[in-house]
């Protein structure tokens, strides 16, 4: 749906594989306006008494009763499709031997600021590529590519989230087997990516200090499906009155499953703790391909 | 709003299983969404009303059901619903990491008729 006008015409979802500075001017046709009040008869039927005579007695068909509804048993998920392309994903990567990021955060979290620190600091211990999920603009994919990396910018449209397909398009415009991690940067936004899985081996949720102690009690549905709790701009931490402990604990206690990391993407601090989790569980899943390989 | 791509699948599954047992139009649709399900109800009914037009849908009716969040206490091996955002088992406080129900997306059944 149009998030302006709200009409049903999805734009289509682009896949950048090259850094270009152009506008792509969108348009889509608004197939209907309901700005004025109109008028229109709605066709009824209703049971009316009615008498005429039978001259004689004979039998005839009355019109039939409305048909009786029946029930069918579904049962399905609705994101089984996704979830079956997200299996294939996983499956994909895994022969490629990747290491696969689904990161995920607010807009203006600072997801792109830590991928592009990420991605330059990591040079000489893995090679990452990434994949940017943005509605519009592919400023994101041309700030990773500063460093060199191979970055694909999927622009959504008015999509709120990545699904599996989209990732699979993007992935094929990658050459994954010269890389050892793969970085999917999700559209800014802490409720819709959390429902589609896309193949990752660890999910990321960043959030930065300016957004409040609360955040993981806002979405908790977000927070309780990651691997990992980044808190970012710790830098700016004392600046805008941050409460760590109270931060803490709540992640804490909606995501007990989560492994934080206190980071700042800027200065640098707390990165090395995260390199080192990255890197660990990237030996760890390669040995662990190894030995299923054999 | 990824309610209404939810709701897109959704009424391509019913529209699909109408077709295959011969019917040409839905009634009702019924659903379950888990409370962790991160779907707004409300945003699936209005996308609903809004991608049913034109199709064999248009008359139908909506019912969503809410599936409760079901964790597992490990320790006490038990299931329990939890009374607040963090999942803890009332009987001795651990934080609970298995979530057993609470994030369904479910197309549960169709009631069919003909025009």
């Amino acid at each position: 749906m149009c998030n302006n006008c709200g009409c049903n015409v999805v734009g289509d979802v682009k896949i950048h594989a090259h850094p270009h500075e152009h506008a792509h001017p969108h348009e889509h046709v608004h197939p209907h306006e309901h700005a004025h009040p109109h008028e229109h008869v709605h066709p009824h039927e209703h049971a009316h008494p009615h008498e005429h005579a039978h001259p004689d007695r004979h039998s005839h068909p009355h019109p039939s009763s409305p048909q009786e509804g029946r029930t069918v048993e579904i049962a399905r998920s609705i994101l089984d499709r996704n979830d079956r392309l997200a299996q294939r994903n996983r499956e994909h990567f895994s022969e490629k031997g990747l290491l696969v990021l689904n990161v995920m955060s607010s807009p203006g979290s600072g997801k792109t600021a830590f991928l592009q620190r990420t991605i330059a600091d990591l040079a000489d211990r893995l090679s990452v590529g990434a994949i940017v999920g943005d509605l519009e603009t592919d400023n994101d994919a041309r700030r990773l590519r500063q460093n060199g990396a191979p970055v694909i910018q999927i622009t959504t449209g008015t999509v709120c989230h990545l699904e599996a397909k989209m990732v699979f398009d993007a992935a094929r415009q990658l050459d994954l087997d010269a890389l050892d991690l793969l970085a999917i940067e999700n559209v800014g936004n802490l409720v819709c990516p959390t429902a589609y899985d896309l193949g990752e081996d660890l999910r990321v949720i960043l959030l930065s200090v300016t957004e409040g102690e609360d955040k993981p009690l806002k979405y908790p549905s977000a927070f309780k499906a990651a691997h990992v709790a980044i808190v970012n701009k710790i830098d700016i931490a004392e600046a805008v009155g941050f409460d760590r402990e109270i931060a803490l604990n709540n992640i804490r206690k909606i995501a007990p499953q989560a492994t934080i990391f206190e980071t700042s993407a800027r200065t640098g601090t707390g990165m090395e703790a995260w390199y080192e989790y990255l890197d660990k569980f990237y030996q760890q899943k390669t040995q662990d391909l190894k030995q299923v390989t054999v | 709003m990824h309610e209404v791509s939810l709701m897109e699948q959704t009424l391509h599954i019913a529209i699909e299983n109408a077709r295959q047992h011969g019917s040409n139009k839905i009634d009702r649709l019924k659903m379950r969404l888990g409370e962790m399900s991160g779907v707004v109800p409300e945003a699936l009914q209005f996308a609903f009303d809004a991608l049913k037009e034109g199709t064999i849908a248009a008359e139908a009716i909506l019912e969503i059901e809410t599936v409760p969040v079901i964790c597992y206490c490990h320790r006490c091996q038990t299931s329990f619903h939890p009374a607040h955002l963090f999942y803890e088992c009332p009987d001795c406080g651990e934080l609970s990491r298995d979530t057993q129900s609470g994030r369904e997306i479910e197309l549960t059944s169709l009631e069919l008729s003909e025009q």
